[in-house]
């Protein structure tokens, strides 16, 4: 009985101190899971998620303040690298925050735009160009397509034009192989 | 003659059917009432063209010039007016239009004055721009800028020259019929790439198929002033591939993920050469190429063709017939299918093939892969293509890429080979362009993450400005005139004697908000540090044309002068 | 659809049909050697498979003309039908058959899919379920006092009023149940040996039976339908572990000849170890697949509770082949490293 007893201490105290010894040589510094949720996230800076952009949404997460489907640009696929990186199970996308639109850019009409900068103060990524009483202009390069310029607009000449698909952006599509009956 | 040989492993052969066409001589195209010229030919940043609507040019005249390093300038092939530059057809799988412009010519053919180049007495960058402004891409399929690869880079030169004369690709012989007849030419060509890499040794394969170019490319060669040694080759698709060609001439192989100059080898396709020469020694810029019209018309042949010809022309030409099943840009083993007959030939286009259901059977139904390992057997590149299928076809694109997705040259042997008719290729290539995209969406998010961080920065400098300017303004107006720091260098700037709360206050901000900015750019990435975005724009730019440069400079490598 | 817009004249059909034609001179020695009945055991599991396959693909929403004339499910009826006693009773090879096409290939997935090779699954399971029944063995021509018609050896498989005398003439241990069994009786192998059933290498009758599988196996290599890694391993893992055991102690290990020149062995060989659904698929990893089974089949014969240790020596080996493959990577053309070799990846 009691060599039984010391056997099990001696094994708990040996691997008592395995465990001590690498949680002090294995350590990892700093947080970096917030880093890595902010790595799949999109860049959109949007706000759809409700933090203002998505290096917040990305602490949030990591505290587990926040969901993980409450971003729509990410759409689907982040959502999924999301639940992959926290070992938690998917979830469909909370519908409260919008529903996943195709990329677009923004296009400011010239001839209606007034120069009033509201649009410039709002877009997070400095993607329009442009000084006051003058017309402004997207970077289309540069645009992420948030739609956080369309609402201040004072007279509605902001739209968002789908990015149309052109050689260079052209894919190659998956094969399509027909190996079972479609009813 | 008795160079030892060495073998690629894998490949296939397919039926040559070469005789089709290389025993009729060539034909020059008639000149079309309309040309329409892509400007982006080659591989690299598209042409810009110079020339508006209404303008008056000749044949020869620069109407798109070279943009950046890795592009070429764009011709008028004939003379005429510019009726038109915008988004046309193209000779492309997706169908989509790209940049045109169109030419309605004037059937005079008017040349601009052509002079040729002294290219011993140039600086060899000079001569590569010139060459770059007169369009030079390799013809072999790629269309890879050939300036930028007759730039021997750091090395100062390339010992080993290769000139491509495999055609390996079943149907096309354009090359065939170019070195059986422009074998001087291409010789002279090949004098002016020797002079510019400063190679030593200079081999020209051809496949053992060819006994009639061997035999005129032998010839010519022993009128030059320099060795070159005429190599047969046995004819082995893919044999024709860069990499393969390179292994069978030398033994060696391209390291993966690198350059063949890293190995002291440059390899270029006859057709290059040909067009080389006719710039230097010529002063025409190229306008035109040799092109097999093939498959199911009734006098299959070769062309010599006006880029910006459409191919409807070049088919009507060789006799259109019944039946016709569609229209292939290249052979049957790479070649790309093309949305429309009205599509023009460009430089890539070597061969245009008219299918019928004949020649070209629908392919039968595809089957589960049963992992028989014949695609492995057949490949050149030694890859594990049923591994590869598996990993594209689950959307596991890290693991495809662990397996050498990148490595793959596309030559279609493991398809062709395939007993459960699998289209392997379209899922490589569906892979790696999906690869491609993700790249380019990560770099677009960095790219806004970095300039979001940049903006907040700035937001926040801003308010501390504001505060600071507020906190002297209240300095001011106590006419304290001892102290006229900054609250940064001087964060106690508030504690004088504080008569109003209200400007302490303030001053407290400006403080903490720029210990705030001090930490933060502390932690800021270098280059936002204190770099105006303009500039970091263009560091960008830089470093995303670099990055382009590797990514463009290795793909064309492995399929340039492919078949 | 893009390129290539031309293919080789090859498909899984002429594979499978090939496989088939190699099995023949097997066939033909069976019933020349021991009697048509192994025709009534075939044609029953074939007739099974077929159906069985039918059923599946209609289930699973696939068309069935394809994947029937693929010739898949018949190749893996045969290889059950000759690795199954040819006097087995009809409940027996159906019940193989279906556990071999139903849970073995259409569970894991169908054609191409499955994990374990379907006719040696189908095979492990009988023996595992009805080991007795699994002896009904009919004993070589040459040693058979009144040899079965084919009317008489169907009569016999689906249990007719049949004496047990003269089925107990006609069935006879096979030469590796014998020395087991000897051994088992503290005999000598030389003494188990001197028994009528053994001959020259691995048995009466049954060594031609080996030699004519070897035969249908050269042919499948010589068009390179398979690759020589596979069978090469096999044998030599055969024969070295036969070889060493022997070696050491001739009394209690079989001579690596007798080992070799059992049907089971040439069929997993060449016919069943080549399986490429199951098997590796890098040339090392082939060969280390193949060894390895000729090894375990040894080593199951020698220490283990079943007669022949074939099938469950390539079910096992089976299991590592995602490993044996991911290790196995081979080199590319311009020799750039696989990362699960690469330490520093």
């Amino acid at each position: 009985m009691l060599a039984a007893l010391l056997v099990m201490v001696g094994i708990a105290v040996v691997i008592g101190l395995v465990l001590g010894w690498s949680a002090i040589r294995l350590k990892v510094e700093g947080n970096p899971l917030a880093e890595k949720i902010d790595a799949i996230l999109p860049q959109t800076q949007c706000g759809q998620c409700g933090f203002p952009g998505c290096r917040p949404y990305a602490e949030a997460i990591a505290k587990g303040e926040a969901d993980i489907n409450q971003c729509p640009p990410g759409g689907e696929e982040g959502m999924k690298k999301l639940a992959d990186l926290l070992g938690v199970d998917p979830k469909p996308l909370d519908e409260s925050h919008g529903a996943p639109k195709p990329k677009s850019v923004a296009f400011i009409d010239e001839q209606t735009c007034i120069g009033c900068t509201l649009c410039i103060q709002a877009c997070p990524v400095d993607a329009i160009v442009g000084a006051a009483k003058q017309m402004h202009t997207i970077v289309a390069a540069e645009c992420t397509g948030c739609e956080l310029c369309v609402p201040p607009c004072p007279v509605d000449c902001i739209s968002m034009v789908p990015i149309a698909e052109d050689l260079p952006h052209w894919k190659w599509k998956h094969p399509v192989i027909m190996m079972k009956r479609v009813a | 003659m008795s160079r030892t040989l060495f073998t690629f492993k894998g490949g296939v052969h397919p039926p040559e059917h070469k005789t089709e066409s290389n025993t009729q001589p060539i034909h020059s195209a008639p000149l079309p009432r309309h040309l329409v010229i892509p400007l982006s030919q080659h591989i690299g940043n598209p042409a810009k063209p110079v020339v508006n609507v209404g303008d008056l040019v000749r044949k020869g005249q620069m109407i798109a010039a070279a943009d950046g390093y890795i592009s070429a300038a764009v011709h008028a092939s004939s003379s005429g007016t510019v009726t038109a530059i915008d988004m046309q057809a193209v000779p492309h799988i997706s169908g989509l239009h790209d940049l045109c412009i169109t030419l309605e010519t004037d059937g005079r053919d008017e040349w601009i004055e052509r002079t040729p180049l002294d290219y011993l007495a140039m600086a060899p960058t000079e001569l590569r721009m010139q060459l770059r402004d007169m369009g030079l891409a390799g013809l072999g399929g790629a269309v890879f800028p050939s300036a930028v690869k007759l730039d021997p880079g750091a090395a100062h030169f390339c010992p080993t020259l290769i000139i491509n004369g495999g055609e390996c690709e079943p149907w096309i012989t354009c090359d065939d019929l170019l070195m059986r007849h422009h074998a001087d030419d291409i010789l002279q060509g090949v004098a002016v790439m020797r002079h510019l890499l400063g190679s030593t040794e200079i081999l020209i394969g051809i496949e053992d198929n060819k006994s009639e170019a061997i035999a005129a490319m032998q010839a010519a060669a022993t009128r030059m002033d320099f060795a070159v040694e005429i190599v047969p080759v046995p004819a082995h698709y893919p044999g024709g591939g860069a990499k393969q060609m390179i292994q069978v001439l030398t033994g060696k192989e391209v390291p993966s993920g690198k350059l063949s100059t890293d190995i002291g080898i440059q390899v270029f396709n006859v057709g290059t050469a040909h067009a080389l020469a006719r710039a230097v020694h010529h002063g025409e810029p190229l306008i035109s190429r040799l092109v097999t019209v093939t498959g199911h018309v009734q006098r299959p042949q070769n062309f010599e063709v006006l880029i910006g010809t459409p191919m409807r022309t070049l088919i009507t030409l060789a006799g259109e017939r019944d039946g016709t099943t569609g229209v292939l840009m290249g052979g049957p083993m790479m070649g790309v299918p093309m949305p429309s007959l009205d599509v023009p030939v460009v430089k890539a286009t070597n061969c245009v093939l008219v299918k019928s259901a004949e020649l070209f059977p629908p392919l039968p139904r595809a089957m589960p892969c049963i992992r028989c390992t014949r695609c492995a057997d057949a490949c050149p590149a030694e890859l594990q293509p049923q591994e590869l299928f598996r990993f594209a076809k689950a959307g596991d694109f890290g693991r495809a890429q662990e397996y050498h997705l990148f490595d793959c040259i596309e030559c279609g042997c493991c398809s062709y080979v395939c007993p459960s008719h699998i289209p392997l290729v379209d899922y490589y290539r569906y892979a790696k362009s999906e690869i491609w995209a993700r790249e380019k969406e990560k770099r677009a998010s960095d790219l806004a993450r970095e300039r979001h961080e940049f903006r907040q920065f700035r937001i926040e400098r801003e308010k501390k400005e504001k505060a600071e300017k507020l906190a002297a303004k209240a300095h001011a107006a106590r006419a304290h005139a001892a102290q006229e720091q900054t609250p940064r260098t001087e964060p106690g700037a508030g504690e004088g004697a504080a008569s109003s709360e209200a400007d302490a206050r303030k001053a407290l901000i400006a403080a903490a908000i720029a210990r705030a900015q001090a930490k933060k750019a502390e932690v800021a990435p270098k280059n936002t540090d204190n770099v105006s975005p303009a500039t970091q724009r263009e560091i960008e730019e830089i470093e995303a044309r670099r990055a382009k440069i590797r990514e463009l400079a290795r793909k064309p490598l492995e399929s340039e002068e492919k078949p | 659809m893009p390129a290539p817009f031309i293919l080789d004249r090859s498909s899984v059909t002429q594979v499978m049909a090939w496989v088939l034609v190699a099995l023949l001179p097997g066939v033909a020695t069976y019933v020349w050697l021991f009697g048509p009945g192994i025709l009534v055991t075939l044609s029953l599991a074939t007739a099974t498979a077929l159906a069985a396959e039918a059923a599946m693909l209609k289930t699973r929403g696939y068309p069935a003309k394809p994947f029937l004339a693929d010739l898949s499910a018949i190749v893996t009826a045969w290889l059950l039908a000759l690795s199954l006693p040819s006097l087995a009773p009809w409940w027996l090879i159906v019940t193989g058959t279906l556990f071999a096409i139903v849970v073995a290939k259409h569970l894991y997935g169908g054609l191409g899919q499955n994990i374990f090779n379907p006719a040696m699954v189908g095979y492990a399971v009988l023996i595992v379920s009805f080991p007795v029944q699994m002896t009904q063995w009919a004993g070589p021509l040459e040693l058979t006092a009144t040899p079965l018609s084919l009317t008489q050896s169907a009569s016999v498989i689906f249990g007719g009023d049949f004496p047990k005398a003269t089925l107990d003439a006609v069935t006879m241990a096979t030469p590796l149940d014998a020395l087991r069994t000897g051994l088992l009786q503290q005999l000598t192998v030389d003494e188990v040996m001197t028994r009528s059933i053994f001959g020259h290498y691995g048995g009466v009758g049954f060594e031609w039976l080996a030699a004519a599988f070897l035969l249908g196996g050269l042919l499948l290599w010589a068009l390179r339908i398979i690759s020589w890694q596979v069978p090469l391993a096999f044998l030599a893992g055969i024969w070295l572990a036969a070889g060493f055991l022997h070696f050491f102690d001739a009394g209690r290990f079989g001579a690596p000849w007798f080992h070799l020149f059992a049907p089971s062995v040439m069929l997993g060989a060449f016919f069943i170890a080549t399986d490429p659904v199951t098997g590796a698929t890098t040339p090392r990893g082939k060969l280390i697949f193949g060894f390895g089974a000729g090894l375990l089949t040894i080593i199951i014969r020698t220490w283990g509770g079943f007669p022949d240790g074939v099938a469950f020596a390539i079910l096992l080996m089976n299991l590592s082949v995602p490993l044996i493959d991911a290790w196995t990577q081979p080199r590319i053309y311009g020799g750039a490293k696989h990362p699960d070799k690469d330490p520093s990846a």
